[in-house]
């Protein structure tokens, strides 16, 4: 009996195969069909309804948008941002990550709840109300003011993230390497990275991630002078042909993409899952 | 006093965390709530009135014509979303959970893949899918069920937000499934097993046994959900129509308008949505408390 019923769940939970198979089709029908949309979207030209496919196909659309100096500048300038947004929010989340990770104290609850509340209040409202201060301080519209601003929805994500690599990390191997006469850095370099390393990575690629992806705080901050890709997107939609628009969306797209797949191992054999949102 | 060292040393690594985190936030509150006040000394307003609230509540104002409205469509939208996502996530989590380790592993990436799309793509990969022109549209004319684009039906930019929330649902899936599948995995398959010896159906134990174990994880994720949506601005800007509208657009299009007195409405909007998101997260967590 006991033995049937392991069997039973190994095979699909008990349910019979086909709501499993059901499933399994409609999870990745929902999560690729629309992919494969864009790209058919970005490939064609002269697609007429009811044509299922385009009549002719051509990179050229997608080549126009990518030797465009504006999209070009676009993607310099997400690259930049997210790269400067995510370092800044590595060095700062690093510490607190690996205190509230590893050591239960008083006070540690409300540290939390504080460090979390970003990612509860609209992020509309924190960009309306630094919106004002910053144009005071010369910060709007400059691309020191957009990583300030991106830092708020960024931090809690990597710190969440990190938390999750050091409540799973064990501190007696730093001892033991210090009882062994290591320094401070000879620790740092030959047992924390290798240890806490892809988990760090992963953190990062979140960071990134959440950052790549802003356009609500980019636009209330940077005023129309700091362009991402999601600025140039938006304004596509209102006013460019469907290949035009899946062309770009699909640059947009590309690095997040590559970046799960150079991150694919570490996502995949501990389940570091994250909030990502944004 | 005296410090000892450890709680020296916490609290200095804690520093730059809560200190970033806090004087972002706290100045960002702060000079919000200035604005919604009409309080802006440095340019020469000085009268605090609560004149922009009233406006909104229950003014004779655009916005005040407008907020209700726009409250009901965007509880509509964010309520409906959060709550299919959540059951379809538990669903789709309890059958994966129980796959071969390959299959597994490929599911894994696929849904973190999904994760990383931003929702920009992913809207607009919905509104070329689902225009009354577009992908889907032709494969129902293929199959001769339509034979005009005008006869499909409208699925976004619709009044409904029905295009808002497919959006949502599939794309907040995903981030759901990944959460129940963290959870069940570390505590494997015993209870159900012990379930199932005892005579429990599958829907049964998806009730009693595997909802009960996720609970903590998916009701703190829903609530996630909830906040994303309630506070998202591209998507619905993206998928909906000009009325009725969610909260965060119209909070928008009053804050960027030259007039300060409608900035003010705007940034009232925001600091209403605030309030709301605040209470909607208290409420749960006290259910939460109170069933355990």
């Amino acid at each position: 009996m006991a033995r049937n019923a392991e069997d039973n769940l190994a095979s699909g939970g008990g349910f019979s195969p086909w709501p499993a198979y059901l499933g399994y089709a409609l999870l990745y029908l929902l999560l690729l069909g629309p992919v494969v949309g864009l790209v058919l979207y970005a490939g064609s030209t002269r697609w007429f309804f009811p044509d299922l496919l385009p009549a002719t196909w051509t990179f050229e659309t997608f080549w126009r948008q990518l030797s465009n100096a504006r999209t070009q500048q676009a993607i310099g300038t997400s690259l930049l941002l997210g790269g400067v947004v995510t370092l800044l929010a590595l060095v700062i989340a690093l510490p607190a990550a690996r205190t509230l990770g590893l050591e239960r104290f008083p006070g540690r609850s409300l540290v939390l709840l504080l460090l979390f509340l970003p990612t509860i209040v609209p992020p509309l409202a924190t960009g309306m109300g630094l919106n004002i201060i910053f144009l005071r301080l010369g910060l709007a519209g400059s691309l020191a003011g957009v990583v300030l601003v991106h830092l708020i929805p960024v931090l809690p994500y990597t710190i969440f993230a990190l938390i999750g690599v050091f409540v799973r990390y064990d501190e007696g191997y730093e001892q033991q390497a210090r009882t062994l006469g290591a320094g401070p850095l000879r620790i740092l370099w030959q047992v924390t990275l290798p240890l806490a390393g892809p988990g760090i990575a992963v953190a990062a690629l979140f960071a990134f991630l959440v950052s790549w992806s802003q356009y609500v705080l980019t636009l209330l901050i940077g005023g129309g002078q700091v362009i991402t890709l999601p600025m140039l997107l938006f304004a596509a939609v209102a006013g460019g042909n469907p290949a035009t628009i899946a062309a770009l969306a699909l640059i947009f797209a590309g690095p997040p993409l590559v970046a799960i797949a150079l991150a694919a191992r570490a996502l995949t054999e501990r389940t570091t899952t994250v909030g990502q949102q944004y | 006093m005296r410090v000892d060292r450890p709680t020296l040393r916490r609290w200095l690594m804690l520093t730059p965390a809560l200190l970033v985190t806090g004087v972002l936030f706290g100045v960002s509150m702060y000079y919000g709530i200035s604005q919604s006040l009409g309080y802006l000394p440095f340019i020469g307003a000085t009268r605090v009135s609560l004149d922009a609230y009233a406006s909104v509540l229950g003014g004779a104002t655009p916005a005040g014509r407008e907020f209700w409205a726009a409250l009901g469509f965007s509880l509509w939208v964010t309520g409906v979303s959060t709550l299919l996502s959540s059951v379809a996530a538990l669903l789709l989590a309890v059958i994966l959970s129980h796959r071969r380790r390959p299959a597994h592993q490929a599911t894994l990436l696929a849904l973190n893949a999904n994760l990383a799309l931003p929702h920009m793509v992913w809207a607009i990969a919905l509104l070329l899918l689902l225009a009354q022109s577009g992908l889907i549209a032709r494969v129902a004319a293929a199959l001769g069920l339509i034979a005009t684009p005008a006869e499909f039906p409208v699925l976004v930019r619709d009044q409904a937000g029905i295009g808002i929330i497919l959006h949502y649902v599939s794309k907040e899936i995903p981030f759901l499934v990944l959460i129940v599948l963290a959870v069940l995995r570390t505590q494997g398959h015993a209870y159900a097993e012990v379930a199932t010896t005892l005579g429990a159906g599958p829907w049964m134990r998806v009730w009693r046994v595997t909802l009960p174990l996720v609970w903590p994880g998916l009701s703190a994720g829903a609530l996630l959900v909830f906040a994303f949506i309630f506070g998202a601005y591209e998507v619905p800007a993206l998928l909906g129509v000009s009325y009725p509208r969610v909260l965060a657009v119209l909070a928008l299009d009053y804050f960027l308008n030259a007039d300060l007195n409608r900035r003010a409405e705007g940034m009232a909007i925001s600091l209403i949505m605030t309030v709301v998101v605040l209470g909607v997260g208290i409420l749960v967590r006290r259910i939460d408390g109170s069933e355990r």
